[in-house]
């Protein structure tokens, strides 16, 4: 797949002399949906503005669609929706007039139809008359998203879409990205809420400290850096471990009810069979088994953590 | 050219001036009835006549200047600092559109509000003293270019304004004194030579002399170099604002 949007090698310095990215390189793959991780003052929220267009980078070159941002910027940001991650709305404009500003922004000649689809999507459609400051929050965000795809973007920026919003909202909103997916639009997420990365993303990458720490298949990420829990709950308590069992990741827990096998996902195969078999040979019997898989929040704390 | 960006930032300006009628356009008309009041009827009745024109006559294109003055700087300013107020600024930065063509629209909403304030109060004015105009062709030139000129000064004091005070600073604290001493409501033949002078370097006594020159042919400057003035108060808008599109200066750092 080619890339709809490559970095190299963006840098950015802001006047106080806060170095908010440093030499960051990303290529995102036309038509993912990509998960962009951090904490807050990561620099997610500037990278995505300079991508967009809303800051100037200090060093260093981003293509959207094969044109360059600066140099090219017409053809470069009419690709690009973007839904911040501030409620900013114009309090005294109705939905319709906002979301149909948009659209001529970007230098699409009128048509209500698009408006309308993209309203009705959204759940909007009857507030379409009604001015933005007699919205909800929620709806305010809905009110964004719409404006971000009154232009038929072919790339979406959400940045922290999710931030503050309820539970039918979130489903509308995914359900949206979803079609979106379907009908070939790139997108780019920030989320403080790894599940959701963890449910819907491709691709996820983590960046911390204005540096981009890794970008991996959600899968692959999760393979390689996941570890994995064994539980067994024994029948007979025991006191201590027998020796030969002593190290490689076993530990007696709860008074010695419980035996915990910590490994790693990807020799777990071999190592449950084999260990489960020793058990038995040692007729240490258990009543109850169950395993965990560490989360992409899990991954996550311990590469920001670590990164510190 | 986004042509399409250009319309929808003018009429999303226009849309704005129309939710607030009350106090775009009433209020000036109000304030000018009252200046025609209070000066023509009452210092009206001692001067009389200014150089052959009648006194409520000849401060019309003065009282024109300095409505057009104020209200094309705050439209402006207004314009471009509310979207950086509320953040909706985010929007038209991450639009396809040059800085050139944000310029138009906001710009050209308004001056346009400032020229439709301006003809309400010429009108205003004609129900009160019976104006006449001399050069009509130099009178809309002048008209036109300044409030092309101050809706541009306006757009820059927006850009560059960090809070509410610094947006009301210049057209609260600068414009007035500068319209009032710019000879809006007297000759400054009428002053002593030492503040003749110093009138000189008040650039608004330009735009009132050559405007009113286009009403009456009477001038304290030869109208040709407030036409110069003007112009080059133009040139310098034009420039500095090329320089903060340039350097991204307090919109794009």
């Amino acid at each position: 797949m080619s890339s709809i949007i490559s970095v190299a090698n963006l840098s950015k310095t802001y006047g106080s002399g806060f170095k908010a990215l440093k030499n960051v390189n990303l290529d995102i793959k036309r038509g993912e949906i990509f998960a962009l991780l951090g904490p807050n003052g990561a620099g997610k929220t500037t990278l995505i503005s300079i991508i967009c267009g809303i800051a100037n980078p200090s060093e260093g070159k981003v293509l959207v669609g094969g044109e360059n941002i600066q140099t090219s910027y017409r053809k470069a940001r009419s690709l690009i929706g973007l839904v911040p991650q501030e409620l900013h709305t114009d309090a005294f404009e109705s939905v319709w007039a906002t979301v149909s500003f948009s659209r001529g922004l970007f230098g699409k000649p009128k048509n209500p139809d698009h408006i309308e689809k993209v309203l009705k999507d959204l759940s909007l459609w009857d507030k379409k008359d009604n001015t933005l400051r007699q919205l909800s929050g929620g709806m305010k965000r809905r009110v964004l998203i719409a404006k971000a795809l009154s232009h038929e973007p072919e790339i979406l920026f959400l940045d922290e879409p999710t931030a503050g919003v309820d539970v039918t909202l979130r489903k509308d909103m995914w359900r949206v990205v979803e079609q979106l997916r379907e009908s070939g639009v790139t997108i780019i997420l920030t989320t403080h809420y790894i599940e959701e990365a963890e449910e819907i993303a491709d691709r996820v990458g983590v960046i911390n400290g204005g540096k981009l720490l890794l970008v991996e298949e959600k899968a692959a990420l999760m393979a390689k850096l996941g570890r994995k829990q064994l539980i067994l709950e024994l029948a007979e308590p025991l006191d201590k471990l027998p020796e030969h069992f002593a190290g490689n990741g076993l530990s007696l827990e709860q008074g010695g009810t419980r035996l915990v096998y910590n490994f790693d996902a990807h020799n777990e195969q071999e190592s449950i069979a084999a260990l489960l078999t020793r058990l038995s040979a040692d007729n240490i019997h258990f009543k109850d088994l169950s395993t965990r898989q560490s989360s992409l929040e899990d991954i996550f704390v311990a590469l920001v953590g670590g990164a510190k | 050219m986004n042509i399409e960006a250009i319309k929808s930032i003018y009429f999303f300006e226009m849309a704005r001036t129309r939710r607030t009628l009350l106090q775009s356009v009433v209020s000036p008309v109000i304030s000018t009835s009252l200046y025609f009041i209070v000066f023509g009827a009452a210092v009206g009745s001692r001067i009389q006549t200014v150089e052959g024109v009648s006194y409520g006559a000849f401060i019309t294109p003065g009282l024109i200047m300095l409505t057009l003055l104020g209200q094309c700087i705050s439209n402006g300013s207004f314009g471009i600092y509310f979207p950086k107020f509320t953040g909706t600024i985010y929007e038209v930065l991450s639009a396809p559109v040059a800085m050139t063509e944000i310029l138009l629209g906001y710009v050209g909403a308004a001056a346009t509000k400032g020229l439709l304030i301006g003809l309400i109060i010429l009108l205003t004015a004609n129900a009160f003293v019976e104006v006449r105009i001399e050069h009509p062709f130099m009178m809309i030139l002048f008209f036109l270019l300044t409030a092309i000129t101050f809706s541009l000064f306006g757009f820059m004091i927006g850009i560059w304004a960090g809070n509410f005070e610094q947006l009301n600073l210049i057209p609260m604290l600068v414009v007035p004194p500068l319209t009032f001493l710019g000879g809006s409501f007297y000759s400054i033949n009428m002053l002593p030579p030492f503040w003749q002078a110093v009138s000189h370097f008040n650039p608004v006594l330009y735009l009132v002399s050559g405007f009113r020159w286009s009403f009456y042919g009477i001038a304290d400057v030869n109208p040709l170099i407030s036409l110069s003035m003007i112009t080059l108060f133009l040139a310098i808008c034009l420039g500095t604002l090329g320089w903060m599109f340039k350097t991204g200066y307090r919109l794009r750092n």
